[in-house]
């Protein structure tokens, strides 16, 4: 099956086998979720020494024939992109099952939960991995799934409105993708005779002007709901608020990034012109997206929707960075979709911590609590620095790296005569950082009221300080923040070719199409004779 | 030459790491030794590596230690590179040493707070950071230390973090300093942009090369804007105009800290900074006259607030935000190694004053209240004595510290040559006047300088009447020996640290300058006025000290005395107005912060809620609602409603089925253009397709067809180029219906 099967299907066979146990063995049920969780992240250690960073394609690859007579396979890789997103769901996944506040406080169904948890992670690790685009929309539904039962069942009052609104917002996008992803596949059959889902081959296929923009939209819009995107960012604060902290915590710290992994892998590279004329567009609605969400978490009471609202402006980060598609903007954006994971991941275990401990999330009824969890306190401090962007901790390198690129966006671009794309750079760049200012406001804001000022409420007493596994998940989680803002380098060096290759294909890419707009799909540039057997035959 | 310049930072760093982890369980003699030993043994190495390796160093490269690759992304390369040359060990030594006093001095204060090791954690984690700051080799990590001091600070400010005053007190520093952070981020960015490097050797050689830096931009040069938005991120860390706000906040935090943080070291760093980009500041008269502008206004704004000031710190906050002021017109006049020179003298009698007040405050039971001290000359004495000589050294009184350096900023500020469209061609005609001015201003903050101190000193100190009640009368006694130890070394630096920097030139032995001696590599030649204006502006800051002194006594001497109660009686707005510091901070809450707090809540419930939610998401589900129950009404079992239904429909069907071509989707033309002459077909498939129907072409639109009949296409030549309207009717003769197709040719 291959290493990269084994990371992506142990978790299921994990939630099989737990599935099996008895409804009352709850402790055998979080036992075997963890182990499953850990072993995962052992195998996924094992990819990622495998993973040779001198290479841009793809690597370990899996390569299977599945549906034949469609040309569908079962074909999963790994580059340096998403070589860390996996790493990523591989890191979060244990940690968040290790949280004892992960369900929530409707502490029921464990085994279905920690289930659930882990059909999520082969869900997401498989959308990372997909070859095959039919392989990627199976999965990228499969891991709609669980999470519309963890919010829907071991959630908050509001669980069935916000679940509802979550599939339903990405239902929505992801049946136009579905219907684009069918679409290229027929045109992929009329350019060349084959049928194949494959991503490899298909991103060879060049499409004409107009048709790349109805499929750049199909795409686009889904991705941009899963980001999100302003103004389709509503479903996201509803959805947080309402799930259990183990499903905050994986749906910031993970699935949002199918957004901006799905524009940077698939939206940009099989629609460059249309993702050209679209990238004024889009940037401009990050930049908003940054100071909106910023101004959003500012005004909020509850430290829920107010973590929530931050990750619309961290995110919104995250594409522009991939919009400026110089090297140095997008390795910005990959390093700022795991650093987000890490900084934000934390926020909501700790408010799920406090949730756990106090019942409310409202930020009006906490304060003073250093004194009663001066360990916790700091912890918490270290993850609000993180996600504030101070140097030295993991928030600083990506945003940092996607200002830079968005400084010197058009300057790199000058070159390939393709200036004027990206609109002011500067400006654009400007109104993003503006963020360091409010995000300070707004974290610090919320950071003050919960643990400064006097103790003056009677609950608040009680309060007890992290013990036990909570403080393992807590160390992990400053650990990470601390070592990913000190030395990112060994993960830089290991997407910067991924990264390099990517932007130099598109540059090439979009210029042979503004060379021939209305040209009808043809294949550009030639199939490598060994991909080009792949496709099947009906 | 490599040297191991990261031990200076790493060693406070290892103890604030040591002390985070372990120190909550120690004895506090154990906590102690871990923090004043890490920062003592950083400033050996400081020490060692200034005067031993340094000197032996190639002149303009200094020391140099590469830790690593920190950030490398396309074409961006930043390596974890720490670099000493005159000028950041200069700060080295200032940070560690006066650190090292304050640490001790701090174990005295400190004694019985119970919090006692997380202090000392931040302290060590503050000395790190601002190491980092002054020795990065390049912006981003200077950067890292510019925002560790940001985050010691927030800390510091709000370590009795039971009071929300104070935890306010320490947002405020943070976000305010992100603020002109922001300008720090910009100016880097710009600085990246076009000289391709963060490193500030390289941005240095481009700078004096010159060519990348002077390109034009926004109506003026790139140089410029960079320059003035490196400079917007130091008015917020070194609290000038118009970001000062914080600082007097900042005295929340324990007094050691106010004399460490926000005196000596941290709010320094904004100078620091401008003198150590001076290359590219030099490329740019106009923001330098920026610079020393806003200097000069905050220097003397900051010193007319300091009048009416009666909280001890709040004095001092406000005679720091003064006194930096008078470093970055210092430096913004191009006098470098004086702004500079200043920040040293300043880092002495500063934390001096601050230690003595931290004393005072000690032996008044907590108050900082002046209006309730007098007389303490006698009951405090050590503390006595060090205040008194670093009030000399501010005032300016002649051979203290403060004297050499403020007339050195002073007279250079006459005597530069900077804005002189004469001599240094890039600079405007319209700047000439700046120099000058700058000095007046200069001057009169000089004046106003020597008042508040010296009203500070005599309500304080003099008098045989302290005015407090009994109760805060009896405790009154000098502070443990940890505190003065501290003290009196301030104080033999306030007295004598002007030496380093003597007006050699003047006495016509330049070597004896050593200051300059030393800075002179990395920040170029200091700056050289005539005899005759030195000797000039020597004796009028000398007066003006004198008269400021002077003045105060007539107000102050010995406690209120009848002229400031007339003073105070005839202009009580204005005393109170000033007393307010000018409702700076409430003018701030009303245009910016409750302005953008209520904007982002009208945006959360006008666009999230009721735009997005309410009109978008809730209508789209609105309508799929309408659908659906239409649907289900219509579905509902009535037999009339179905045989309803079922009329529409087949009435529907028939319509179209009698149609001659749907022109449901689209009713273009098939057209094809061959020169002038352009063949049509109008056969667009229907579902009455096969049968025979009537067409006219009518190929310019005049109401004659030119072609009738059966055929669905047609021909015809046109006579001349042009833009014509074809117009094609159809009708179908057995149901009696047509429909009308047109689309515009243009033939050539």
């Amino acid at each position: 099956m291959g290493l990269l099967g084994w990371v992506t299907l142990l978790p299921l066979f994990g939630a099989a086998l737990i599935l099996l146990v008895p409804q009352e063995e709850e402790s055998i049920h979080r036992g075997l979720g963890l182990l499953t969780a850990i072993v995962t992240f052992v195998v996924s250690l094992l990819m990622l020494s495998g993973f040779d960073a001198g290479q841009a394609g793809f690597q370990l690859e899996v390569n299977r024939s599945w549906i034949a007579p469609l040309g569908i396979r079962f074909h999963l890789g790994v580059d340096g992109i998403s070589l860390w997103l996996v790493m990523l769901t591989t890191f979060l996944i244990p940690v968040t099952l290790l949280s004892p506040q992960a369900i929530g406080i409707r502490n029921i169904r464990v085994r279905e939960f920690t289930a659930a948890m882990l059909i999520l992670e082969t869900g997401m690790i498989g959308a990372f991995l997909a070859l095959d685009l039919f392989v990627f929309y199976v999965f990228w539904e499969l891991m709609l799934i669980p999470m519309y039962f963890i919010i829907g069942i071991w959630g908050g009052e509001r669980r069935f409105y916000a679940a509802i609104k979550f599939v339903i917002y990405t239902l929505v996008g992801s049946l136009l993708m579905l219907v684009a992803i069918l679409y290229l596949y027929a045109q992929f059959h009329a350019a060349t005779g084959g049928y194949s889902f494959d991503y490899a081959q298909l991103s060879h296929l060049s499409l004409p002007a107009s048709a790349q923009m109805y499929c750049f939209f199909a795409f686009a819009l889904a991705f941009a709901i899963k980001v999100p995107i302003f103004p389709l960012h509503t479903w996201l604060p509803d959805a947080h608020v309402e799930a259990p902290t183990g499903g905050s915590v994986i749906l910031a710290g993970v699935m949002l990034k199918f957004g901006t992994y799905g524009l940077l892998r698939f939206a940009l590279p099989l629609f460059p012109l249309a993702a050209a004329q679209a990238a004024p567009l889009i940037a401009i609605l990050a930049v908003i997206g940054i100071v909106y969400g910023a101004l959003m978490a500012f005004v909020q009471d509850d430290a829920k929707k107010l973590v929530a609202y931050s990750s619309v402006s961290h995110l919104g980060f995250v594409v522009l960075g991939i919009l400026t598609l110089n090297p140095t903007g997008i390795q910005g954006a990959v390093y700022q979709m795991l650093a987000h994971g890490i900084s934000t991941g934390g926020l909501f275990l700790g408010v799920g911590l406090l949730y756990d401990r106090r019942h409310s999330r409202k930020l009006s009824d906490f304060g003073g609590l250093w004194a009663k969890t001066p360990v916790f306190a700091a912890c918490l401090l270290v993850i609000v620095l993180a996600s504030v962007g101070l140097p030295g901790l993991c928030g600083f390198v990506g945003e940092f790296l996607v200002l830079i690129g968005t400084f010197t966006a058009q300057k790199l671009w000058g070159p390939a005569g393709l200036t004027g794309y990206f609109p002011a750079p500067k400006l654009m760049g400007g109104i993003a950082a503006t963020s360091v200012i409010i995000s300070a406001m707004y974290l610090l804001g919320m950071y003050q009221r919960l643990m400064f000022g006097p103790l003056d409420k009677p609950e608040n007493r009680a309060v007890r300080d992290i013990h036990g596994a909570e403080t393992w998940v807590f160390g992990i989680m400053v650990t990470a923040a601390i070592v990913m803002g000190l030395a990112p380098q060994p993960i830089l060096n290991r997407s910067e070719k991924s990264v390099e290759a990517f932007v130099a294909s598109y540059r090439d890419r979009l210029q042979e199409a503004k060379r021939n707009p209305d040209v009808p799909p043809h294949i550009y540039p030639p199939l490598p004779a060994a991909a080009a057997e792949g496709g099947g035959t009906p | 030459m490599t040297f191991n310049l990261r031990l200076i930072p790493l060693l406070p760093f290892l103890g604030a790491a040591i002390l985070m982890l372990f120190g909550r369980k120690w004895k506090r003699d154990t906590v102690l030794i871990v923090a004043a030993g890490a920062i003592a043994g950083s400033c050996l190495v400081a020490f060692d590596a200034f005067f031993t390796a340094l000197p032996r160093a190639a002149a303009g490269g200094g020391l140099h230690d590469v830790v690593g690759t920190w950030i490398a992304a396309g074409s961006l390369k930043v390596d974890l590179a720490f670099r000493m040359d005159a000028l950041s060990g200069l700060l080295c030594l200032i940070i560690t040493f006066i650190g090292f006093l304050i640490h001790l001095y701090s174990s005295g204060y400190m004694e019985h707070d119970p919090d006692y090791p997380r202090f000392f954690a931040y302290l060590n984690l503050f000395c790190g950071s601002m190491l980092v700051l002054v020795l990065g080799d390049s912006l981003p990590v200077m950067f890292i230390g510019w925002e560790g001091v940001g985050l010691c600070s927030y800390l510091l400010i709000g370590f009795w973090y039971t009071s929300n005053a104070n935890a306010d007190a320490g947002k405020k520093a943070f976000i305010t300093n992100r603020i002109g952070d922001l300008g720090f981020l910009i100016g880097m960015f710009l600085l990246y942009q076009y000289t391709g490097s963060l490193n500030i050797p390289e941005i240095t050689a481009a700078a004096q090369g010159g060519g990348a830096l002077m390109q034009p931009l926004w109506g003026a040069t790139v140089a410029f804007w960079a320059a003035l938005f490196l400079f917007v991120g130091a008015t917020g860390k070194s609290a000038q105009l118009p970001l000062y706000v914080w600082l007097p906040d900042a005295m929340a935090g324990p007094t050691p800290v106010s004399a460490l943080i926000h005196a000596a070291t941290m709010v320094t760093a904004g100078v620091y900074m401008v003198a150590r980009m001076h290359a590219v500041y030099l490329l740019t008269p106009g923001a330098m006259a920026i610079v020393a502008i806003v200097g000069a206004l905050t220097a003397l704004f900051a010193a007319i607030i300091g009048f009416a000031q009666n909280d001890f710190k709040k004095v001092l906050a406000y005679s720091t935000i003064s006194q930096l002021g008078f470093m970055f017109a210092g430096v913004g006049t191009g006098n470098f190694d004086a702004g500079v020179f200043h920040l040293f003298t300043h880092a002495f009698f500063k934390a001096g004053l601050f230690l003595c007040a931290g004393s005072v405050m000690h032996a008044m039971g907590g108050s900082g209240d002046i209006t309730i001290m007098g007389g303490l000359r006698k009951k405090v004495p050590w503390t006595h004595g060090v205040f008194f000589v670093c009030w000399l050294a501010i005032c300016g009184v002649p051979f203290f510290s403060g004297f050499f350096s403020k007339d050195s900023i002073i007279g250079g500020a006459f005597g530069t040559e900077i804005f002189d469209a004469a001599i240094n061609p890039l600079a405007g005609e319209h700047l000439a006047w700046v120099g000058k001015a700058v000095g007046v201003v200069l001057m009169l903050a000089a004046l106003g300088t020597a008042f508040y101190m010296s009203r500070l000193y005599f309500l304080v100190f003099s008098g045989s009447e302290t005015r407090a009640s009994d109760e805060i009368k009896h405790h009154i006694h000098e502070s443990p020996g940890a505190m003065v130890g501290p003290l009196v070394v301030l104080a033999i630096g306030a007295a004598l640290g002007g030496f380093i920097g003597l007006p050699g030139g003047l006495l016509d032995h330049p070597e004896w300058n050593l200051l300059a001696d030393r800075l002179r590599p990395v920040l170029g030649p200091e700056m050289e006025i005539s005899r005759a204006m030195e000797i000039g502006f020597m004796v009028g800051s000398v007066v003006l000290a004198l008269g400021g002194i002077g003045l105060a006594y007539l107000f102050y001497g010995g406690g209120y005395r009848e002229p400031a109660r007339k003073f105070a009686a005839a202009a009580p707005r204005f005393v109170q107005l000033v007393r307010d510091k000018f409702r700076i901070d409430e003018l701030y809450g009303f245009l910016i912060i409750r302005p953008v707090k209520a904007i982002a809540k009208g945006i959360f419930f006008v666009v999230d809620r009721i735009l997005i939610d309410g009109f978008l998401v809730g209508g789209l589900a609105w309508v799929v609602d309408l659908v659906g129950s239409i649907a289900r009404w219509l579905q509902g079992g009535d037999v009339q409603r179905y045989m309803a239904v079922f009329a529409i429909g087949v009435a529907a069907i028939a319509y179209l089925a009698t149609q001659p071509m749907h022109t449901f989707f689209s009713n273009a033309l098939k057209v094809t253009v061959n020169g002038l002459t352009v063949d049509v077909d109008a056969h667009r498939g229907s579902i009455a397709a096969n049968r025979v129907l009537d067409y006219s072409f009518d190929f310019d639109d005049d109401g004659k067809p030119e072609v009738t009949g059966v055929a669905s296409g047609a021909h015809h030549v046109y006579p001349q180029p042009g833009t014509y309207t074809v117009r094609v009717k159809v009708k179908d003769p057995s149901w009696g219906t047509s429909s009308t197709l047109t689309q515009k040719v243009e033939v050539r």
